[in-house]
């Protein structure tokens, strides 16, 4: 293993590590449009710019669906491009969402979790980012600051890499992580940008010896074809990010899967999580394992692609596992990482009963407390006892 | 883990500040080598709204992300708080809480409205610090100062360092050096029953 | 026509090849076609400039571009050139909308 960088602990928001995360991959285009809690990831950037700290040109735009336009253009032009948005932002990208990943344009965007109307909401919950997991992009959830900074970095390599060439999202929670001051080790501009390396284009709509059409019409002749390629792409995702997790490792001592375990290896009951929860969680199943409960957590940070093979082996062998969903999937059976979760143990030996629980809709405080429910009813769960499979946490019902 | 974290819990009005109070602390804590965490609880926030914030100071990473319900201090920068029940003043308090008031009053005189037997009570004129110092009755920056007086987390003079260094680059240097004295006058002046 | 297989094409559906509209042959489309009468064409190229497609075929190589004929590869039929013709003298088109049987 090489020599771990030193680094600076610095205290930022959730935002101003991301932005700083941005501004060190040297992007030559940013796009956005203002919207809470994003904004004040974007001032920051647009600070840097301001002050010549940043070369990126920044395109102001009147709207998230241009916000994710200009980008889309920027990158097919052969322009590293990011973005950022939340909520209602991302719902109105939505269109230009599919076209960045089926253009196979490696697009960064910071995702700023945070509730969908109606009634409006400016906290955080996964609604957004759960909306639109299907599109094709790469999704990662982060627990705090550091790890959206380390993950903001971590992206470009994974999404540009030749085998991939996929946009990619950094989730982290609206206000939660977005707006708290945290402390998190930095790594110098320079050795960020070592990590990142110069942006390579696959193709580029700018070299007149190469003319080129991109997004053309495309029916029921090819269009299938052309989504096979892509279909074919996801699987690959997890060797590359492997790769990439290594060597950020072997960089800063600090190693990222797709997801991570919190006292697992003996666990007999799971709770699985996305973001900011985690932490939480993990305080409390201190508690419990110092009362003798063998209670550990997963922490899920891909979400897409989602790693249900390579997930196997972590859920069987468990007496009871509970999926915390930030966000409801209406009409759905549970929430979207409870159905995945439940459909990658399907069918191993001996599975254990698997719960779901709906949590923090809206910016609802996810409190040391509410862990705490959850893993009571896993207990009670393991010893053969009622429980719904679908329930609510912290919801006056 | 726990047991080495200090969970602080403001309560202000929009306006006075809790916000810049509660992130600030925690930036200053890392000089210190310590790990801070510092948000306000978020909502509608307007000018003389009860607002809250809430600071973490921690000798190992801290983890948890929830808003601070059995604080280990409460600092109320403005007092008239302990009168209003959805301020929540003592919610989730007990004798082991140390409650820090902005307030003209003794520390006994204040007692009986707090009424959380047997916790430990620090008031400081912070509104008056502040007017004397700068000349606004903006509560924060010396309410940090008896903060640190009641919870020593690092020395004065390092405390007063980050402050310069914070605020040199979006204040005036008048508006910095007022800020300066009045929290090492809090820090003086803050008494205790 | 034979379609490729999927592992055959670009990334991304990205067309690299410049102008292939070319190779891809729209004139069995047609119902009616142009008939092209060089004695009653003025060359005003009309034709050339209404052409939704680029089937008016012109000879560049003259001092001025001279209409030859019509690209029976890409015309679709669609008369546009025909109805666009100024006739030199009544009845005397040099584009006239024929049925095309074969």
């Amino acid at each position: 293993m090489s020599k771990v960088l030193q680094q600076e602990l610095v205290a930022l928001s959730g935002n101003e590590a991301v932005a700083y995360a941005f501004k060190q991959a040297r992007p030559h285009v940013a796009s956005a449009f203002p919207i809470t809690p994003q904004t004040e990831m974007m001032h920051k950037f647009a600070e840097f710019v301001a002050n010549g700290e940043s070369t990126a040109e920044m395109i102001l735009v009147e709207s998230e669906h241009s916000a994710m336009s200009a980008a889309v253009g920027a990158a097919a032009a052969g322009a590293r491009t990011i973005t950022a948005t939340s909520s209602a932002g991302f719902a109105l990208m939505w269109e230009v969402v599919y076209i960045a990943a089926s253009l196979r344009l490696p697009i960064q965007m910071a995702l700023v979790n945070r509730a969908l109307s109606g009634n409006i909401n400016i906290h955080c919950d996964h609604s957004d980012s759960m909306g639109g997991r299907d599109a094709g992009w790469i999704h990662h959830f982060c627990e705090n600051a550091q790890e959206a900074y380390d993950t903001g970095l971590i992206n470009f390599r994974i999404s540009e890499h030749m085998d991939v060439r996929l946009p990619a999202m950094v989730n982290y929670d609206g206000f939660i992580i977005s707006h708290k001051e945290d402390a998190l080790y930095l790594l110098n501009d320079d050795a960020a940008f070592d990590f990142v390396g110069p942006y390579k284009h696959k193709y580029t709509l700018l070299d007149p010896a190469r003319p080129l059409t991109v997004g053309p019409l495309d029916l029921t002749d090819y269009y299938f074809e052309h989504k096979w390629s892509q279909l074919e792409t996801y699987p690959r995702v997890f060797d590359v990010a492997r790769d990439v997790f290594d060597e950020f490792a072997d960089l800063t001592g600090r190693r990222y899967g797709f997801w991570e375990e919190y006292k697992l290896d003996d666990a007999d009951l799971v709770m699985v999580v996305l973001g900011s929860s985690a932490g939480t969680a993990k305080d409390v199943i201190d508690e419990y394992r110092d009362k003798g409960v063998k209670v550990g957590l997963l922490k899920l940070r891909m979400f897409r692609p989602f790693p249900a093979e390579q997930l196997q082996p972590v859920l069987a062998g468990r007496k009871a596992i509970a999926v915390l969903d930030r966000s409801a999937s209406f009409g759905g059976w549970g929430g979207p990482v409870f159905t995945e979760i439940r459909s990658a143990a399907y069918g191993l030996p001996g599975a254990a009963p698997i719960h779901n629980w709906i949590y923090g809709l809206g910016g609802r405080d996810f409190e040391l407390g509410h862990a705490a429910e959850v893993i009571e009813a896993l207990q009670k769960i393991a010893a053969g006892g009622e429980q719904p499979i679908h329930n609510l946490l912290g919801c006056r019902a | 883990m726990a047991a080495q974290m200090v969970e602080i819990r403001w309560h202000a009005r929009g306006g006075q500040g809790a916000k810049t109070a509660a992130t600030f602390v925690a930036q200053a804590v890392l000089a210190k080598g310590k790990y801070g965490q510092g948000f306000p609880e978020y909502g509608p926030e307007r000018r003389g709204a009860p607002v809250r914030g809430y600071t973490r100071i921690s000798s190992t990473p801290i983890r948890r992300h929830c808003g601070i319900e059995n604080p280990n201090i409460v600092v109320v920068l403005d007092s008239s708080l302990l009168d209003s029940t959805a301020a929540g003043v003592t919610a989730g308090t007990d004798e082991r809480t140390v409650f820090l008031i902005n307030t003209s009053l003794a520390p006994d005189e204040i007692r009986a409205k707090i009424n959380v037997p047997g916790a430990k009570i620090y008031t400081v004129d912070a509104t008056k610090i502040a007017l004397d110092n700068f000349g606004k009755p903006i509560p924060n920056m010396p309410m940090t100062g008896a903060l640190l007086a009641a919870e020593p987390f690092m020395d004065l003079g390092e405390f007063l360092d980050a402050m310069k260094v914070k605020f040199s680059t979006k204040f005036s240097q008048a508006v910095v050096e007022g800020n300066l004295r009045a929290v090492e006058k809090a820090y003086n002046e803050v008494v205790s029953a | 026509m034979s379609l490729k297989k999927a592992q055959d094409l670009a990334e991304a559906g990205v067309i690299t090849e410049a102008g292939n509209a070319e190779s891809f042959k729209t004139g069995d489309w047609r119902t009616f076609v142009p008939q092209f009468y060089p004695a009653n064409c003025i060359q005003c190229l009309f034709c050339w400039i209404y052409c939704p497609d680029a089937s008016i075929k012109v000879d560049l190589s003259g001092d001025k571009p001279q209409v030859v004929g019509i690209d029976l590869d890409h015309c679709k039929g669609c008369g546009i050139c025909a109805n666009e013709c100024p006739p030199a003298a009544k009845g005397k088109a040099a584009l006239v909308m024929v049925r095309e049987e074969k």
